[in-house]
């Protein structure tokens, strides 16, 4: 800015305070606007823990249940199921889950608390779709020919096998998630929490 | 533009004249009827090409008035009713059923969303075949290719709203490309969301975004496109600049003034055009499946995604060219490299003015390398759309992959193309 014969510069100072001042003020308006845009207290309070009963869920049998607006599946693996998950060790993209999708208490080979029964968020890591079940091995599920069983996202393609590990070159780029939960009884499970003092 | 009206009307005794009078020395009537229609010159040589403007104007009016009078009677409420289905959903059916000629006005609202991207792209098309967007209309062009984002914004929060299966996991997949972006992605997915799913803090905030906002913006941009318009004036299929040759009285020796001559031209394409957007909305409104998808029949179930997906058709180029990005490359993702393509698909529109070095503006005088590389954009336009509809296979992602690399070529190569065609000579006046 050039201080001329023509400008007076106590005046022009005095446009540029103001100007400043009332942009800074107008940006600070901005904020409670923009900020209602995040989730509101309600929202965040929904996620409360889900009690499950799986006394009913036979071999091989898959239950779903709704937790913070979100598919978690229960997966009752039979023998030849949780078998077949070494089999596909060389073909996932993450075999040793040492990626942060899940708690500590699932980061073993079958990724859950006991080896049977599977808990996950049936929530594609791609781009949020639900998986489809395909349980039957082989060709038959239409995925390809040494299918061990698993899920096949119908979006994108991508597969994951019975304990939620995403196979190589597929869109997703992690396992499936497993929430947090804990054992109350045999045949109770609270999905949403970590066993207190755990 | 014709120079701008300062003389103001001056009455010619009768009671309207009077009035007009009365009017025009306290608002600028005159001046604006006579510098957008009554003494805007625009070249007498316009074809068929040039229907989609003013048919695109239309299609807006279409979509404002039916969409006010369906917000009188949709509920944009996920949660669920006393018979269990949520109220946004029952709330379209109660339209679609019990709301007097409601079934009408609904249709026309969803025909004319198909309609508004037909018309759309075919001005695009249009602007691409005669140089439209070349100086001195880059500016045209730019607000131009943000109405076209506004569009997709606003078509893609409109199919929210009936909270069928579709729009549920439709919104679900798009809204979850921000998470793709590195650090920031996760919890920028859950600000736009309002929630930790697509919920009811969703549907109303689309809601909102839908009837109110981008309508407004809409309505700002297509001002500004039609005032940068008049302001240097229309293009026409030969390319050439009508200003250059004036008559004694200052008028374009090839210009026509805009009414009567093409208002009476566009109320004929008009009337073409309401007579096919009828024969859709009264015999076929689903389109075959393409303009309304049967699963959005199905309302919305957070815990089943319905087997198989896929856009409305006017997203499809876009959604394949997303999924044609499959490997992992310089440490990002394919994830973010098909959000960063699919970003980039639409944004190298803004960038045409300046990667066309041609010394002809219309398809009529461009050399084979132009005409070649335009074919070859269309057909991979075409066969992404095509491929974006159906599940995807090796196969059919690796065409994919093809194509997206030609849709993108025919931008970042044309500066060298069209530089290196061998043109024709420009006429010294349109040829009619």
């Amino acid at each position: 800015m050039s201080c001329d014969d023509k400008v007076d510069c106590g005046r022009r100072r005095l446009l540029v305070a103001t100007s400043v001042a009332g942009g800074v003020a107008g940006v600070a308006a901005a904020i409670p606007f923009v900020s209602t845009f995040a989730p509101s207290e309600r929202a965040k309070a929904a996620g409360a823990p889900v009690e499950v009963d799986v006394s009913k869920l036979g071999p091989g049998q898959m239950m779903t249940v709704e937790w913070r607006g979100k598919p978690v599946w229960i997966i009752s693996r039979t023998k030849e199921m949780l078998d077949g998950l070494a089999k596909n060790d060389e073909k996932v993209s993450d075999p040793k889950s040492d990626r942060q999708m899940q708690p500590e208490y699932a980061k073993n080979e079958f990724r859950s608390i006991k080896p049977e029964l599977m808990v996950v968020i049936g929530i594609c890591t791609h781009l949020g779709c639900s998986p489809s079940e395909k349980f039957k091995t082989g060709a038959e599920s239409g995925v390809e020919a040494d299918w061990q069983g698993g899920f096949l996202c119908p979006c994108h393609g991508s597969t994951f096998d019975l304990a939620g590990r995403v196979f190589k070159s597929k869109p997703a780029p992690d396992n499936l998630e497993v929430p947090p939960h804990y054992y109350l009884s045999d045949a109770k499970i609270l999905i949403g929490e970590d066993k207190k003092g755990a | 533009m014709a120079a701008a009206n300062v003389e103001k009307y001056k009455s010619d005794g009768t009671v309207a004249g009077g009035l007009l009078e009365w009017v025009d020395a306290r608002f600028p009537l005159m001046s604006l009827w006579n510098d957008h229609l009554a003494k805007y010159y625009a070249p007498k040589n316009f074809n068929f090409w040039y229907f989609f403007g003013s048919l695109a104007l239309m299609v807006l009016v279409i979509q404002i008035v039916t969409g006010i009078f369906l917000v009188m009677h949709y509920k944009p409420d996920a949660s669920l009713n006393s018979s269990g289905v949520p109220v946004a959903f029952a709330s379209v059916e109660y339209i679609m059923r019990d709301v007097p000629w409601g079934w009408l006005i609904r249709y026309m609202h969803s025909t004319g969303a198909s309609a508004f991207f037909i018309v759309v792209y075919m001005h695009m098309f249009r602007g691409m075949l005669y140089g439209s967007y070349r100086k001195p209309r880059e500016l045209v062009w730019i607000f131009g290719v943000m109405i076209f984002l506004a569009l997709m914004g606003e078509a893609f929060m409109g199919y929210l709203l009936p909270w069928g299966q579709m729009s549920y996991w439709g919104a679900q997949v798009i809204l979850s490309l921000f998470s793709a972006i590195p650090l920031i992605g996760n919890d920028l997915a859950t600000f736009i969301r309002g929630d930790f799913v697509i919920s009811d803090a969703t549907l109303n905030r689309m809601f909102s975004f839908h009837v109110i906002a981008v309508p407004l913006v809409l309505v700002g941009l297509v001002a500004a496109h039609i005032m940068a318009l008049h302001e240097v004036g229309s293009n026409n299929p030969d390319g050439v600049e009508i200003k250059k040759k004036k008559g004694p009285d200052g008028i374009p020796l090839d210009g026509i003034p805009f009414h009567p001559y093409y208002t009476v031209k566009d109320i004929v394409g008009i009337v073409v055009f309401l007579m096919a957007f009828s024969i859709i909305v009264f015999f076929m409104p689903e389109g075959g499946g393409y303009f309304l998808e049967f699963n959005n029949f199905l309302p919305a179930d957070p815990l089943v995604t319905p087997p198989h997906i896929a856009p409305v058709w006017y997203f499809t180029p876009y959604y394949s060219i997303l999924r044609a990005n499959t490997v992992n490359f310089f440490w990002i993702d394919a994830k973010l490299w098909g959000v960063i393509f699919m970003g980039l698909g639409v944004m190298v529109f803004f960038f045409l003015p300046w990667l066309d070095r041609s010394p002809v503006k219309s398809i009529r005088y461009r050399g084979p390398l132009y005409k070649g590389a335009l074919a070859i954009f269309v057909v991979s336009f075409f066969i992404l759309g095509y491929l974006g509809m159906l599940a995807p296979t090796p196969g059919r992602t690796f065409v994919s992959q093809i194509c997206t690399i030609l849709y993108f070529a025919f931008f970042l190569l044309m500066p060298i193309y069209s530089s290196l065609d061998k043109c024709k000579a420009e006429p010294e006046r349109v040829t009619g």
